[in-house]
């Protein structure tokens, strides 16, 4: 009796969630739309679909084609991204306030860039994505190196210092460059703040392999995630290789995440709070709370730009600043009705 | 007042009618020692730069005896002993209140921008410099001040729900930090260049240029809330111990939580004001004094402000021998030091 009300339980819930996601889609596609379709220059919602389906070579249509779409495919591959990043650190650290800058990703990806545009005079986004994800890299691999020097190899506080005190020292760094340096830090401030403006396709379609390689690594990882979350030796004990899983979402994070600041630089607050949101719905089972992150903060990062690029017009915040302005007050009231103890 | 001294003991008692403290029996050496390298380092500092000074001609400018040139008398005692001062200081205070906050959290890394401190003063700071340049710098240690306190009194007042908690505070303070950083970030990238670089150096934090008038706005609250701080030493042992043997050894628990973390404001927002957010200091000098003198408070308390005082003269030392004549704030210097540091600390715990 108790086996089938189970059933019926875990069923009604499945349904619950895939019907969920089904409507989370099309609230995505409204927002790509809506995307697209607003901006300084509006443009009515059948012109975007004649855009895109047969261009008649007008201004409008050019504008669509060569502005606005590529920086809509942007914000939302670099919203699934970062929030399914900081959805697998947070089960890998077991720390709800982990995110992908806590393996240093996005401190060392700034770091680089800045130092190629104060030794080489790099001026290009495509320049500054590659030493981005050089950066990124380095970073995690060394974070990851350290924290598996501490007591008891990689847990997850080890991680989190090795992370914490890298990321400051690499951060001061760039204050230090910054500083000594005027011309850096006018030619790399806005784009140290995160933003989707202005990327050509051709940049987005040189990160999509390593995004979509990360996304599905990641996903793929989604059970032993969870399985993780229960503490090393629960997962140990349930017979996973836990050093083998702990890599392999590292190595999705670093893909994930860096190829996220390769394209719009660093956009940090999406990977900390999505997952936190998506939780609330989904619960712990990191089957459900990977898809619904990526869906969530494709969403997120869509609306924040639409908001980025309206609030002040025709001036246009970083949507990396907007973010944490819009989500923090949620974020606070989350807190405050939430945690108890 | 009495002295015991009996060798088996590696504790040294001091009594008075008021007052008790029982200290390590390393204390007194190691703060002496400590005293000797940063009172070194200050002659040092002091006579290095464009126009420099023989070490024995700053010991005598500074206790007013004659020397071969008048111009020293300008030149130390105007331009560059405050400077120094203001470094000894901000580090003990900084010093003194990252004891408290990791005593108080049981937590060995935790560190006063927990509570949110130094974000608002930053964000009050670089407002001031970047949005309102016309306002004379004198207001900017005043200012950072009431972004600290202001910040941390809405993070105190919003994770109150009948009640705080450890968790909620620091989750408030996360997203208060988070806000707060992104408004700092939307100054330093839309404002004037020139503007910008200044609050650069602010926020990594430097002691350049530093006069009288602030190390006399800044010593009331170091030697009020640090000699505060000491009185109070003996409770940390207790809260150190966890809430229910605190309260079953008779501590007030809330109160004595409550006037140790005003205390930690106290100290760690008015040394963000006047220095602007010098990093890991706050952090590493609790743990290099606690490798010195054992984790009893009455005596880790003193050593590591004097650690933290040393540190921040020696760091902004190194910031000017360096690159001379470029100069980098001290700041960088704390954090390029601590940060190995403090992996060494984790990878020396393995053993």
């Amino acid at each position: 009796m108790e086996r089938v009300e189970n059933r019926v339980f875990i069923q009604s819930r499945t349904t619950l969630l895939t019907t969920g996601y089904v409507v989370g889609v099309c609230l995505l596609l409204t927002c790509l739309l809506a995307s697209v379709a607003l901006g300084v220059a509006d443009i009515a919602p059948l012109d975007v679909y004649r855009a895109l389906v047969s261009p008649d070579g007008s201004t409008e249509h050019l504008i669509i084609r060569t502005v606005r779409l590529p920086r809509s495919i942007t914000a939302l591959l670099v919203g699934s991204a970062v929030a399914v990043a900081g959805a697998i650190m947070q089960g890998l650290t077991r720390n709800p306030l982990a995110d992908p800058g806590i393996l240093g990703i996005n401190s060392g990806a700034a770091l680089a860039v800045v130092i190629s545009v104060f030794l080489f005079d790099a001026a290009s986004l495509d320049v500054y994505a590659g030493f981005a994800l050089v950066g990124a890299a380095i970073a995690a691999v060394t974070v990851y190196g350290l924290g598996s020097l501490g007591r008891g190899g990689l847990t997850p506080l080890n991680l989190t210092i090795a992370g914490a005190a890298l990321t400051a020292l690499v951060s001061s760094l760039t204050t230090g460059i910054l500083i000594l340096s005027q011309r850096t830090l006018e030619e790399i401030r806005f784009w140290l703040a995160g933003s989707v403006a202005g990327r050509d396709i051709e940049l987005v379609i040189q990160v999509i392999p390593y995004l979509l390689g990360g996304l599905i690594l990641g996903l793929a990882l989604g059970k032993q995630l969870t399985t993780l979350s229960l503490g090393d030796s629960v997962a140990k004990g349930l017979g996973q290789k836990t050093v083998w899983i702990k890599v392999l979402a590292a190595i999705s994070v670093v893909l994930l995440a860096g190829g996220s600041v390769a394209i719009a630089g660093p956009i940090g607050f999406i990977g900390l709070i999505d997952p936190l949101f998506v939780r609330i719905w989904t619960g712990a089972a990191y089957r459900w709370n990977l898809p619904y992150s990526a869906l969530c903060g494709a969403i997120l990062l869509l609306l924040a730009d639409i908001v980025a690029r309206l609030v002040i017009q025709p001036q246009e915040l970083p949507v990396g600043l907007v973010m944490p302005l819009l989500g923090a007050p949620l974020f606070i009231y989350l807190i405050r009705s939430r945690v108890r103890r | 007042m009495q002295k015991t001294k009996s060798s088996p003991f590696p504790w040294l008692v001091l009594r008075t009618q008021v007052l008790s403290a029982r200290l390590d029996r390393r204390v007194p050496k190691v703060l002496l020692a400590i005293g000797m390298v940063t009172l070194a380092a200050m002659v040092w500092s002091v006579g290095q730069g464009e126009y420099p000074v023989p070490p024995l001609d700053v010991v005598r400018t500074v206790l007013g005896l004659p020397t071969a040139t008048s111009d020293y008398g300008f030149i130390v005692n105007t331009l560059r002993l405050p400077r120094t001062l203001v470094a000894w200081g901000v580090g003990m205070a900084l010093a003194i209140a990252g004891t408290i906050t990791q005593g108080m959290s049981r937590n060995p890394i935790a560190a006063p921008s927990i509570i949110g401190v130094n974000a608002g003063a930053s964000l009050a700071a670089v407002s001031l410099i970047v949005v309102f340049p016309g306002v004379p710098i004198a207001f900017l240690p005043f200012a950072a001040f009431m972004g600290a306190l202001t910040v941390a009194v809405l993070i105190y007042l919003l994770a109150w729900n009948g009640g705080t908690s450890p968790v909620r505070l620091i989750l408030v303070g996360v997203g208060f930090s988070l806000v707060a950083g992104a408004l700092t970030n939307l100054m330093v990238t839309f404002g004037n260049i020139y503007d910008v670089s200044q609050a650069l150096v602010w926020l990594i934090g430097s002691v350049y240029g530093r006069s009288w008038a602030q190390v006399l706005a800044f010593a009331p609250w170091l030697i009020v809330f640090g000699l505060f701080s000491l009185v109070l030493s003996r409770e940390l042992n207790a809260l150190q111990m966890g809430d229910d043997l605190a309260r079953s050894l008779g501590s007030r628990l809330e109160w004595q939580r409550g006037l140790l973390s005003f205390s930690a404001v106290a100290l760690a927002g008015s040394a963000v004001a006047t220095a602007g957010g010098i990093g890991f200091v706050g952090l590493m000098a609790p743990h290099i004094a606690r490798q010195l003198v054992g984790p009893s408070h009455e005596g880790l308390l003193p050593t590591a402000a004097l650690t933290g005082g040393m540190v921040v003269v020696v760091a902004d030392l190194i910031g000017r021998l360096l690159f001379a004549p470029i100069e980098l704030p001290c700041g960088i210097i704390t954090a390029v030091v601590g940060a190995p540091y403090f992996l060494y600390l984790l990878i020396r715990d393995r053993k």
